[in-house]
């Protein structure tokens, strides 16, 4: 993966959970443009780990003088926005990765509709910017626990075609009305919690919509869970996993060398052959076609994860 | 006239999976000659998909017209030919909302123009839904001077524009609803194989 | 380093030539004495000083006149260049990253000046300059896949990447290895690859597509592909077959190491920024046999590759009719000596 070591110039809190970060180039070269919906790898030296976490872009993508990305603190998590959150010091020195779009607009689309959850807002930020480029019709629908948590609230501009839906103030959002009667040639995004994923699919099943205009994203990190252990067939090795660690995480820890990009299931860069399972794949990726799932065959070591008595691997 | 069954083809090639119902979601309806028998069978199978349904219909001298008619689709018409309904066809397709399903039934010459018209118009592919039904005749567009032979029944045949003799080739444009057809004697002018009947 | 570019033509009288520096840096495709479809991308990261692999866009002494037989193929067939509505973007991305590689890599013979939005771009070779507005197309004379692809040796397709797949959106295509821009555009990567044999039961189009729907800004691949071509003729489109088809068969013993050439694409993919598509440089490279085995393993080879290949993938490649004549030829140059690793001359 190609990266770049890029300076913190700004941090910003947008809400009570959710700060602003801003990168520049250390010599204030131009950084590569990108689509909207790109993402971005930030590696994080949190002592012995190292931590490679991706957030969508949320800056103009067509300016390169910074890179904006948008983190929600996740005390629960796996400490990868704790560490952006209490370590992360303007004037510090990160490594990025290029940007690489795994959400990107279908530029034939009549129109666009986005819809987002919660955090999910980030990728349609930079898109919102694309759009009015394109001068292309949309719609945004913005669904938020309370004005609290709506960090995109600050970064939205104030236009007509912007729905902001706050649940605390009795305003929900009607995917039904929303997809109901939308012109030929509309496409939708949608991104946040599955739950609002699997909502937008099954209503766009019950209108009768095709799959292929629902794109969606989910905001995925490696998801934690119980210790376990690998083998790689050719070496014998075996590896342990921590509970806050990734499948993916642990091989680099063992300097075992593997290709990613996005690392939260999406991309298939990753897809690793199984050669023996005693035990469960817990497959959390949205990569691997269900057959593929079941057969136990494959895994997406970014954010898969195992249990049982053996799992080795094609490595 | 049953289902055409194809045989195995290269990966442009289109494949007509036949008709199945989506409900009784809007829905647009355009089919030729036998293709009605398509419709018939799909009205069979679920009565609720016509009532909501634009249904055209290009008879080409079959006798199917009034059993059509009596579907119940919300909007029935006939017309002589696919250019006469092109208009009506269009105008259905730009008042459309996403949701909408397009059932094509009859030769591939409908099916392809009619399914590129929809493409051009934002409808996904996947709402687009076909079936195979009556002559196998092809739709070809001379890849030398650009014109479209339609009804092509033999390979080699003759373009009606330019006057090559042209093979059949199974690669089809989606975005042109059209099989290319290439010169035959292009190496050796003048040798040209015996024209054989297209087969499915 | 100067360039002398050739005065020559690539139809009629063909004065088509290569000299012996061109001779020695072209870009012989097989690594092994057998050949069979793969995968086999790497890296567009520089290469052999002189190769064509060295610089982003190699230039050579053909480009003048490969221009103005391009020039002349889209006077007589303007539909050799076409873009959807929506590639306008990414035309705008590759002309930005074909400008600004060859300032780069030929500041004697490009050059780019920069202020904002307003650029400003010489083309000492061509005599072009042109000062115009980026992402405003009223400010060029064409569309600017055309107007930088008027400029740029090869074919270039522009591919939309949507719904997990590659599609063929825009391009200029007018010296293509027998295919059709004008009937493929709209096409997926599947699609488009439908008339090729074997390939898809491999599962080679499968592996390549996943690979490229990953690939990464500023990181670009490669590959080379070949076929064979009589007479050192740029535009064998489908389009025009009728007219050059004959000129296939006028291969004899005494004519085939002059007239059969050996034709060359060395395949680039770029991923652009703005609009996220993929370009497609596909560039053509042509050597006569004679010229060929004047680098004793080439000729060996090229010998043992052509006997040897499926009749299936010489009927493809459309030489089937000559491949007697061209692999009686080359036994000649074949003393049955083996041949060292790699593709480049010993």
């Amino acid at each position: 993966m190609k990266s770049q070591l890029l300076r913190v110039t700004a941090i910003e809190p947008l809400s009570p959970l959710v700060s602003r970060f801003r990168f520049e180039h250390p010599e204030g070269a131009a950084l590569p443009l990108f689509s909207g919906g790109a993402h971005i790898v930030v590696e994080m030296p949190d002592g012995e780990i190292l931590r490679r976490n991706a957030y969508s872009l949320i800056s103009d993508p067509l300016d390169g003088s910074c890179y904006e990305i948008a983190v929600r603190r996740e005390d629960t998590g796996r400490g990868g926005s704790r560490f952006m959150h209490t370590k992360v010091a303007v004037g510090d020195l990160l490594r990025l990765s290029v940007p690489l779009n795994l959400f990107s607009l279908d530029l034939r689309a009549k129109k666009h509709v986005l819809i987002a959850g919660g955090i999910g807002i980030t990728p349609f930020i930079a898109q919102l910017r694309q759009i009015a480029r394109l001068q292309v019709p949309f719609e945004l629908h913005y669904a938020a626990r309370s004005r609290d948590e709506a960090a995109g609230l600050k970064l939205l501009p104030d236009v007509p075609q912007i729905h902001v839906h706050i649940s605390d103030e009795g305003n929900r959002m009607d995917l039904g009305a929303i997809l109901g009667a939308q012109p030929l040639g509309t496409h939708v995004y949608t991104c946040g919690p599955e739950g609002l994923i699997d909502a937008v699919a099954e209503t766009g099943r019950r209108l009768g919509w095709p799959k292929a205009v629902l794109h969606s994203e989910v905001f995925m990190s490696p998801p934690p869970g119980a210790p376990f252990e690998v083998t790689l067939e050719k070496t014998g090795r075996t590896i342990s996993v921590a509970p806050h660690q990734s499948l993916l995480e642990a091989l680099e820890a063992s300097d075992v060398e593997i290709e990613w990009s996005c690392r939260g299931g999406a991309c298939g860069r990753c897809e690793t052959g199984v050669s023996a399972c005693d035990g469960h794949i817990e497959h959390h990726d949205h990569w691997l076609s269900d057959d593929e799932k079941a057969s136990q065959t494959k895994i997406m070591p970014c954010v898969s994860r195992f249990q049982g008595a053996k799992l080795a691997l094609d490595l | 006239m049953p289902r055409t069954e194809f045989s195995p083809s290269i990966a442009s090639r289109p494949v007509y999976a036949g008709l199945t119902s989506q409900g009784a979601t809007p829905a647009i309806m355009l089919a030729d000659a036998e293709g009605a028998e398509a419709l018939i069978d799909l009205a069979g199978q679920d009565a609720s998909v016509m009532d909501r349904a634009h249904l055209i219909y290009i008879p080409a001298g079959a006798p199917h017209g009034p059993r059509l008619a009596a579907l119940g689709a919300r909007l029935y018409h006939e017309a002589p030919s696919f250019a006469a309904c092109l208009e009506r066809y269009r105008q259905a397709l730009a008042e459309a909302h996403m949701g909408s399903q397009l059932y094509l039934a009859g030769t591939e010459g409908l099916i392809g123009q009619a399914t590129a018209e929809a493409l051009a118009a934002g409808l996904p592919a996947d709402a687009i839904h076909t079936e195979h039904r009556g002559s196998v005749a092809r739709r070809m567009q001379c890849v030398h001077c650009k014109g479209v032979t339609e009804n092509v029944t033999t390979d080699p045949f003759i373009c009606a524009h330019c006057g090559l003799t042209l093979f059949v080739r199974d690669h089809f444009s989606r975005r042109l609803g059209a099989f290319q057809g290439v010169c035959v004697d292009a190496e050796t002018p003048g040798i040209v194989p015996p024209a054989q009947e297209i087969k499915p | 380093m100067t360039i002398r570019f050739n005065d020559e033509t690539f139809r009629g009288d063909y004065t088509y030539h290569n000299s012996p520096e061109a001779i020695r840096r072209f870009p012989f495709p097989f690594d092994q004495d057998s050949y069979m479809y793969s995968v086999n991308i790497e890296p567009h990261a520089g290469g052999r000083a002189g190769s064509p692999f060295e610089k982003r866009f190699d230039v050579d002494e053909h480009y003048v006149s490969e221009m103005k037989d391009r020039a002349i193929t889209l006077a007589e067939d303007p539909m050799r260049c076409q873009s959807l509505p929506h590639m306008d973007l990414a035309g705008w991305d590759f002309l930005e990253l074909v400008m600004t590689s060859k300032a780069e890599d030929y500041p004697e013979l490009f050059e780019l000046h920069r202020d904002g939005d307003r650029w400003h771009w010489i083309n000492k070779p061509m005599g072009i300059e042109q000062r115009f507005t980026f992402l405003d197309t009223t400010t060029l004379p064409c569309g600017p896949l055309e107007y930088i692809t008027r400029q740029t040796q090869g074919d270039h397709a522009l591919l939309d990447q949507r719904e997990g797949n590659l599609w063929m959106d825009a391009g200029m295509i007018t010296s293509q290895a027998d295919w059709s821009l004008d009937f493929d555009i709209g096409m997926n990567f599947f699609e488009w690859h439908a008339p090729v044999p074997k390939a898809h039961e491999m599962g080679v189009f499968q592996r390549a597509l996943k690979f490229l729907l990953n690939l990464q800004q500023g990181a670009p691949v490669r590959r080379l592909n070949w076929t064979m071509t009589v007479n050192p003729r740029l535009d064998t489109s489908p389009e025009n077959y009728h007219k050059w088809g004959p000129e296939k068969r006028t291969i004899t013993p005494e004519t085939v190491g002059s007239k059969q050439y050996l034709r060359v694409e060395l395949q680039t993919l770029w991923r652009l920024p703005r609009s996220n598509a993929i370009a497609f440089p596909i560039r053509c490279y042509l050597l006569s046999l004679e010229d060929l085995v004047s680098v004793p393993k080439w000729g060996r080879r090229l010998h043992r590759v052509l006997r040897d290949l499926p009749d299936e993938l010489a009927e493809y490649k459309g030489f089937a009719v000559n491949r007697p004549t061209i692999v009686a030829y080359l036994a000649q140059f074949d003393d049955g000596e083996p041949t060292s690793p790699g593709i480049f001359p010993d």
